[in-house]
């Protein structure tokens, strides 16, 4: 087991997972996503940068995969345990007190509307030492601030290793960026996640 | 306890409620946030209570903040779907109507005014119309009288334009000057644009639809509750409310005054309708 992993900098008490991913990011989505039980804890947001004009297509995909319960959000919906919010195209989605979802239609950050960095840093705020930031494959630089931000709110950033991502330049602005609590490839993102999840079993008892 | 600049946020906006007017205390707070920090740098300001000092003491910086906490984003014929909605259901029930009134709320630089003109006319109902247009942003509004747009933006104007169900293609309603496109005059004709705010003015018509997308977003609830409140008000008994594709009135007490014309482009009708 990967217990160490979780265990680097107490990463205990995870209340929520924000992942954000673009160029490969999707292949690496459909690796972790299935692997999270749901166990009413995590609550997890997902930024994946597509085409502007396309509705997303992914909660579709995604939602016969996994053991969340999968959504595009509305504006000012409360968020829930067990969920898996993917940004809608088109907005930025950030986290409000509550939590509650909140959409803007502000400019486009690092060309991009979802950005990552808009929901890191805003998840930050509303999470502080209980989110973990996930930085995937990609090819821009949006998420290494956000991620900077996670880190300096006390929350926990990993890095996909950029070896394995089909796309390194996300991960690798991230790193130049901020001291990850771990760099991984997807596999062991998946094992911590797994740990993450069965640790919540074990603080149930 | 709170954190430091959750309490400098709440002293800066209280400081431009009373210093200008303008209220944003009601604003959604992980965007406004936002801007806040791009408009710290902008003005060289290290913390909020620095901006706070700069922009009670300096007025002449004020129109630039202000336009930093109102941008809106936005594009003609944004989620042509809606506009294809309006034309296809909403609009034969108001061509009943011996005169028409149309409130876009929030119009910021004009781009859905303008669409709501364009619309309107094809459906040949322009004659009878008047549409209010109203943002808080004087700039905005100067923009949006101007009608004038960057030419870069109209190759996606154009193809949302198409998308509602256009039968003729934008170039009928511009000119292009350099780097420019010109709207047509005559649309603006039918349109009053004024200065208007959600979160401290009143109702001030009687319209049959109102249009405001992407700006109940910005509001927490009780800011969405005061706006959507004005909007049922300002409706006659079965007019028509359209909102954001992401907006909802699933969590207002307003809800119930509404039936739902179409779920999926977020239109809305007053109940109370005979027809």
């Amino acid at each position: 087991m990967n217990a160490p992993i979780a265990g680097q900098r107490g990463m205990r008490d995870i209340r929520a997972i924000a992942i954000g991913g673009s160029a490969g990011g999707v292949e690496a989505l459909a690796e972790l996503l299935p692997a999270l039980t749901a166990r009413g804890m995590l609550s997890i947001f997902v930024v994946v940068h597509q085409p502007r004009d396309r509705s997303s297509l992914l909660p579709g995909i995604f939602a016969s995969r996994c053991a969340f319960a999968v959504c595009e959000p509305d504006d000012k919906q409360v968020v829930r345990p067990d969920h898996i919010y993917f940004a809608p195209a088109d907005y930025h989605m950030l986290v409000d007190a509550g939590p509650r979802i909140s959409l803007s239609a502000d400019d486009l950050v690092h060309h991009s509307r979802p950005s990552i960095d808009v929901l890191f840093e805003s998840a930050a705020d509303v999470y502080a030492e209980h989110l973990l930031a996930i930085v995937l494959s990609g090819g821009n630089e949006d998420g290494a601030d956000g991620a900077l931000a996670v880190r300096r709110a006390g929350g926990f950033v990993v890095v996909q290793d950029p070896e394995t991502a089909r796309v390194p330049m996300m991960p690798r602005s991230a790193l130049a960026k901020v001291a990850a609590d771990a760099v991984l490839p997807v596999a062991e993102i998946f094992a911590l996640l797994n740990e993450l999840c069965e640790k919540e079993i074990v603080d149930d008892r | 306890m709170p954190d430091q600049s959750d309490i400098e946020m709440r002293l800066l906006l209280d400081a431009i409620y009373h210093r200008y007017h303008f209220d944003f205390r009601a604003y959604a707070t992980p965007s406004l946030k936002r801007r806040l920090r791009a408009a710290m740098q902008r003005f060289r300001c290290d913390t909020l209570s620095q901006l706070q000092d700069r922009a009670l003491h300096e007025p002449a910086l004020f129109p630039a903040l202000l336009d930093y906490l109102t941008v809106h984003v936005s594009e003609m014929f944004r989620d042509p779907s809606y506009f294809r909605a309006l034309r296809e259901t909403v609009l034969p029930v108001l061509r009943t109507y011996p005169s028409l009134k149309v409130w876009v709320a929030g119009c910021s630089a004009g781009e859905e005014a303008y669409s709501m003109a364009i619309l309107l006319h094809e459906e040949g109902l322009l004659a009878r119309s008047l549409i209010y247009a109203t943002d808080i942003n004087p700039r905005a509004l100067q923009r949006a009288e101007a009608g004038v747009f960057d030419v870069a933006s109209i190759a996606g104007f154009t193809d949302n334009h198409r998308r509602s169900g256009a039968p003729v293609s934008l170039s009928d309603y511009y000119m292009a000057a350099y780097d420019s496109a010109v709207f047509n005059k005559a649309l603006k004709k039918h349109i009053v644009f004024s200065d208007h705010s959600l979160a401290t003015d009143s109702v001030f018509a009687e319209v049959q639809l109102v249009s405001c997308r992407n700006v109940l977003i910005y509001f927490d609830r009780g800011l969405q509750e005061r706006a959507i409140g004005l909007f049922r008000d300002s409706l006659c008994h079965g007019g028509f409310l359209g909102i954001g594709s992401k907006e909802s009135l699933r969590f207002s007490r307003h809800a119930d005054a509404f039936a739902t014309v179409s779920a999926e482009d977020r239109i809305y009708r007053l109940q109370g309708a005979t027809a």
